[in-house]
């Protein structure tokens, strides 16, 4: 039975760069539907996990460039259905976690969705809009479908809740490296670093940091604190402007940059 | 479809015996909950807690009593509509919050909600606004209170509800107009939120229906249900016996906010009357309890409108507060357990009940508020000689461009 959380963590502790873990956020049908499948298999190689975003009208957790590729998907006609089949055709050799708000999961009808989800090889699901009050259920089934379900942390959680969002986590937690919305500015130096410590001092998984990661020398700095970083809004802007997306990472990671 | 058979048991209660005072753990029975990001969870928390002292708290209870006295101009007075009863064959009397200061039921909630951010030591107040009604009582509580506020609203309804926008800026507070989505409320509601995720600490975001996560949709009801409580001790004063009360429903804070106290009183009809738009038969129509399925927006499950796929759609109306795609989770279970029913009439129907109002009683509702007539006048057709309480929520005043264009709006 395919196991998500156990093959996240398995990549994510052996990262491609021999340095810092990159998780790649890709939202789907951006720019197209076709360029996002090679933007995909373009990538797949040179990073540890794929994130792939379900677009969604009304992403309240995103900036302009996702709200604004996810827009695009969504006028290319891409749905769940679309997704799954597609993602699961391209046969990466890298664990794909589906990033979604809870709304167009809840249309498919969760269950349904998390057995053809674990058939197609996902590996698991980040749903910022569920806290953990609301996310016992989901939890459980994903649980039993092989599937992780990915928490958030953020700088203004408290540590106890903190401690708890880390238990409840599989595959790896992602920290909001920021207050505020994915593609701002990540928060200064200290903070972040001692707030990523702290996580990690908590966590049995994987620390990926989120949120505002664009350049090289942040990687490095930020990836000294943590297990490893997620880069989303920068990726797809380098993809409007017409950079491979591997060449990006690469460039991130300084790997053959 | 309910959350319960996609996700398997939450805490929920549909006893409307114990919903009566508070929802449980932030649930209306299947509707609520706190469906937002990580980051705003506690803040979230905090305005729960400072608003649970606010409320048992008779210094809060008597300041915001002299508050809505003194500035906002209540209790707002019961009109009997003669004429407009004589007109549609029922005794009609209009609960009228456009007498308020600003001119809509908003104040009452700007007016509670501004205590609570300042208890909890908010440096700058931030809220949403559909047909503007919200951002001028929020720019107004703001200018009394000596705080920075900015208000999200959509580029159509900025358009269409000038004359609000000059009023914010004469407030003081600094007007944003979204260009993101579909540029109404459901967008100026995410660009709210997202400004708030980036500083949940010093920044209060002041909401203005009853809708969003828990806990906005009880402190709104908590806080607008002066509205029934006024109306139900004038009809006292007056030996009325109602039997119906009809508002119009968007979010649904006024309606809420009339509905609650009515809600034990069983042999009382609550009608609910959402927006129409260009009809049923088209898709241009914001009806979410008739027409809509659960879901999840803007932090909250509730009836939607969405698409097969669980995306948004975009909606229609004549009047900006009623273009929403959502509901308050309390008006979802409300109509559920069929306490309250929800009907729909057209923008003409509407337009035709506002001018009908203009022309017997010389009061000009705003366009939200001549949905709740034109339900009115809908049920007494149905059944004649009936007695039927209106709110009206707000006045015209802000929607004569638009009548003066003959009714059309957008595009």
């Amino acid at each position: 039975m395919n196991n998500g959380a156990e093959a996240i963590e398995r990549s994510l502790k052996s990262p491609v760069s021999g340095k810092v873990a990159v998780a790649a956020y890709l939202t789907a049908g951006f720019p197209t539907k076709e360029g996002f499948l090679t933007a995909a298999r373009q990538i797949a190689p040179s990073v540890d996990v794929l994130e792939v975003g379900v677009p969604f009208s009304d992403p309240m957790a995103d900036g302009p460039t996702i709200q604004r590729t996810s827009e695009i998907g969504l006028k290319n006609g891409v749905d769940l259905r679309w997704i799954l089949e597609s993602v699961g055709e391209l046969d990466l050799n890298v664990p794909v976690v589906l990033m979604s708000y809870l709304n167009p999961l809840l249309s498919f009808g969760l269950r349904r969705l998390l057995d053809i989800a674990a058939d197609k090889g996902i590996s698991g699901f980040i749903i910022p809009d569920i806290p953990l009050e609301e996310s016992e259920a989901i939890s459980r089934a994903c649980d039993k479908a092989g599937l992780a379900l990915i928490q958030l942390v953020t700088p203004t959680t408290p540590t106890d809740r903190m401690t708890s969002l880390c238990r409840a986590s599989k595959g790896f937690v992602y920290a909001v490296a920021t207050t505020g919305i994915t593609g701002g500015e990540s928060a200064s130096d200290e903070p972040l670093f001692e707030y990523l410590e702290a996580v990690k001092k908590v966590s049995d998984v994987p620390v990926l940091a989120g949120f505002g990661i664009r350049s090289a020398a942040q990687v490095d700095r930020v990836g000294a604190h943590a297990d490893g970083v997620i880069v989303g809004s920068a990726l797809l802007e380098a993809i409007e402007q017409g950079v491979a997306p591997d060449q990006f990472i690469s460039g991130l990671t300084g790997r053959n940059a | 479809m309910t959350i319960d058979d996609l996700i398997g048991p939450v805490q929920a209660s549909s006893h409307l015996g114990d919903y009566f005072e508070e929802p449980i753990d932030g649930w209306f029975g299947e509707f609520g909950g706190q469906f937002v990001p990580e980051l705003l969870i506690e803040p979230l928390k905090r305005i729960e807690k400072v608003a649970r002292e606010c409320f048992s708290d008779p210094t809060f209870a008597s300041e915001l009593e002299t508050e809505l006295h003194t500035w906002a101009g209540r209790p707002t007075a019961l009109t009997h509509a003669e004429r407009l009863g004589k007109r549609w064959g029922a005794d009609v009397w209009l609960k009228r919050e456009d007498l308020t200061h600003t001119g809509a039921h908003k104040i009452n909630n700007v007016a509670g909600q501004i205590k609570i951010a300042q208890r909890i030591g908010a440096r700058h107040i931030i809220a949403e606004t559909g047909a503007g009604q919200h951002g001028v009582a929020t720019a107004a509580a703001c200018a009394r209170a000596g705080l920075p506020c900015t208000v999200y609203m959509g580029e159509v309804d900025v358009e269409r509800q000038q004359p609000n926008v000059h009023r914010m800026k004469l407030f003081g507070a600094d007007v944003v107009a979204v260009s993101s989505g579909d540029r109404t409320l459901r967008s100026a509601i995410n660009e709210t939120l997202r400004h708030w995720a980036s500083d949940p600490v010093n920044t209060y975001y002041l909401l203005g229906s009853a809708v969003g996560p828990h806990p906005y949709p009880w402190i709104v009801r908590t806080i607008q249900s002066v509205i029934g409580r006024e109306t139900k001790s004038q009809l006292a004063e007056r030996s009325v016996a109602a039997d119906v009360v009809v508002a119009c429903v968007g979010g649904g804070s006024n309606a809420i906010g009339m509905f609650h106290q009515f809600v034990p009183d069983k042999n009382i009809r609550l009608v609910g009357v959402e927006a129409g738009g260009l009809g049923l038969d088209t898709d241009q129509h914001a009806v979410t309890i008739g027409t809509g399925r659960p879901g999840v927006l803007h932090g909250s499950l509730s009836m939607l409108l969405q698409t097969d796929a669980g995306q948004i759609r975009e909606t229609h109306s004549i009047s900006a507060g009623l273009d929403y795609p959502g509901v308050g989770p309390e008006h979802s279970m409300l109509s559920q357990t069929g306490r309250a029913s929800y009907m729909s009439v057209t923008d003409a129907e509407a337009l035709s009940a506002l001018k009908e109002c203009c022309e017997l009683e010389g009061i000009l509702p705003a366009l939200e508020s001549a949905h709740a007539l034109a339900g009115a006048r809908e049920i007494a057709r149905e059944q004649p000689g009936q007695t039927i309480v209106v709110c009206l929520s707000g006045r015209g005043d802000k929607d004569l461009s638009t009548l003066m264009s003959g009714g059309t709006d957008r595009e």
